[in-house]
């Protein structure tokens, strides 16, 4: 099958990535936009751009219509999803391949299945991965939900089977607050996803989120080792690294092994990531969810394999085997990423659109900045705010945390506030450099050690 | 009688409901409260609630739900 042209469905810093990628490979590429996108970076870039509807994003980059429509207009051989909008909806992965082209992704079934929690959640149990303690799928009633506790203890997280990426969660301490939590849960999971159903699992206090990359030609998959994404708040990743530093080898040979065992078990095709939970203390990791698309930290793994896996799965989608075998695949050096988000960390993240006013970006040896800013931008406030990563390598993580301070001082963006004084904050931290950290810990740190000095520190270092 | 008029302090997009089945929280010719909510509006995927900043009476929106709407701009206006 031929690829030599891409539609990106998608905006900001991947459609970015995305077209920079394309380019490397020769392919022309299609940027669609919606009217409060004209001016982005990616529209600028890429070969020919198509206005797709207004600015809310269920009226353009939602719509599945008017997406197929541009790119049979634009007559492209594949469409790009990115992360986030369309890229884990499998009817759009279906609409597309109906239309004669090519979803640079997984089958519509196979997200379908692993983007049900419940229906992956087994999966991972068939492939022998091993799973949070919590109900057998879909719990039905509270009755039944009450019987599940007896197992678990509490407390335990209600679910929705059609959330993710930390959407659609509650967790409830006590039988009563179970009690009144869970119609509430399955009305909200009704009203924000369509779906009610809910599932229960153990809460694992002081893990950390590890997560591993795999790539899949259909046949083969290979890993590319694991991600360290603990440093979260309210469940959105604030800062990544590779490799998961403390995880002990054997750990790491049985987490990486056990994501290809669930990957081959379904014949996977494409970039994805299998999320874990893993407790120090026991040195027991628990599979939580299968993210079927390229993910936002996807760079720090690149930068410790040296695969480029954008590049890695536009050569899948046009039907060549994977490029690497796993026994080529090594760990070099340490990689860390810090999400440089439109949010001022001194006013309780308030975000923040506006106009870009000075852009200087710090350039070097191991250091990478994907971004979709440029000096005079202005930043709608119809999207996320994510503006860019920083992403820092180094021979080891002591001399990549040096290079990242560094960096971080370089990277100036003025016009509108920034996460950057909260990453020169962390990257200043003993606790951080030890690399003591879990879940929960970031939330903590911006109450106690960030808002006594408002990052101040820091900025003066 | 004055006019009060009440400003998006954000650029977005507007809201006249807390989600999208239930009942506005104001409708055209309603008496407010000064902390009463007139609004949400969504800026980078988080909600921030408008309150009327005055008592008086006969609310009217310029501002139609899920709008766009720039920072400063008038949303809606109030009888004093």
């Amino acid at each position: 099958m031929k690829l030599r042209s891409v539609l990106v469905a998608n905006r900001g810093e991947i459609a970015v990535r995305i077209i920079r990628a394309a380019k490397a490979l020769g392919i022309r590429t299609v940027q669609v936009y919606s009217a409060a996108d004209a001016d982005m970076l990616a529209v600028k870039l890429a070969d020919e751009a198509i206005e797709i509807g207004p600015p809310a994003p269920k009226k353009s980059y939602l719509d599945i219509a008017a997406v197929i429509s541009a790119a049979k207009r634009a007559d492209v051989d594949a469409v790009h999803p990115g992360y986030g909008f369309l890229s884990e909806n499998g009817d759009f992965a279906d609409a597309v391949v109906a239309a004669g082209l090519i979803f640079i992704g997984p089958s519509g079934d196979a997200i379908r299945l692993l983007g049900d929690k419940v229906a992956a959640r087994a999966v991972a149990e068939k492939a022998g991965v091993p799973t949070v303690p919590g109900s057998d799928g879909r719990i039905s009633s509270l009755a039944d939900a009450l019987e599940v506790t007896k197992r678990t203890g509490f407390p335990v997280m209600i679910k929705a089977a059609a959330g993710g990426g930390g959407r659609g969660i509650r967790i409830v301490n006590t039988a009563a607050e179970l009690e009144t939590q869970f119609p509430q849960a399955s009305a909200e999971a009704l009203a924000s996803f369509g779906d009610g159903g809910l599932y229960l699992e153990k809460v694992i206090t002081r893990a950390r989120h590890v997560e591993v990359q795999i790539l899949g030609d259909g046949k083969n998959v290979v890993h590319c080792f694991e991600r360290e994404c603990s440093l979260q708040r309210r469940r959105q990743k604030v800062w990544e690294e590779a490799p998961s530093f403390l995880l002990p080898p054997e750990v790491r040979q049985k987490l990486c092994d056990s994501a290809v065992a669930l990957a081959r078990s379904v014949g996977y095709r494409g970039a994805g990531t299998v999320e874990y939970l893993y407790d120090d203390e026991t040195r027991q990791f628990y599979f939580i969810e299968v993210n079927t698309r390229i993910q936002v930290e996807h760079p720090v793994t690149e930068m410790i394999t040296g695969i480029d896996l954008v590049e890695e799965m536009f050569r899948i989608a046009a039907g060549a085997s994977l490029s690497v075998r796993q026994a080529d695949i090594a760990v070099k050096g340490h990689a860390i990423e810090c999400r440089i988000n439109a949010e001022d960390p001194r006013r309780g993240f308030m975000p923040a659109p506006g106009r870009i006013e000075r852009l200087a970006v710090p350039e070097g040896k191991g250091i990478r900045f994907d971004t979709m800013l440029y000096g005079g931008y202005v930043i709608p406030p119809f999207y996320d705010s994510l503006l860019g990563k920083l992403i820092v390598w180094g021979e080891d993580r002591p001399a990549c945390l040096v290079r990242l301070s560094q960096a971080l001082e370089q990277l100036k963006i003025e016009g509108v506030p920034t996460t950057v004084p909260l990453h020169r904050a962390l990257a200043a931290d003993p606790q951080i450099a030890k690399g003591a950290f879990h879940t929960r810990f970031l939330e903590t740190w911006l109450e106690t050690e960030f808002a006594a000095d408002g990052g101040r520190a820091a900025e003066v270092a | 009688m004055s006019k009060h008029e009440i400003r998006s302090p954000l650029p977005g997009t507007f809201y006249r409901s807390s989600a999208p089945d239930v009942p506005p929280f104001k409708t055209d010719g309603d008496t407010v409260s000064s902390n009463d909510a007139i609004g949400l509006i969504e800026v980078m995927k988080t909600f921030q609630e408008i309150q009327a900043g005055v008592a008086g009476g006969s609310i009217r929106f310029l501002v139609d739900n899920e709008e766009p709407v720039m920072a400063g701009q008038v949303i809606a206006e109030v009888d004093q």
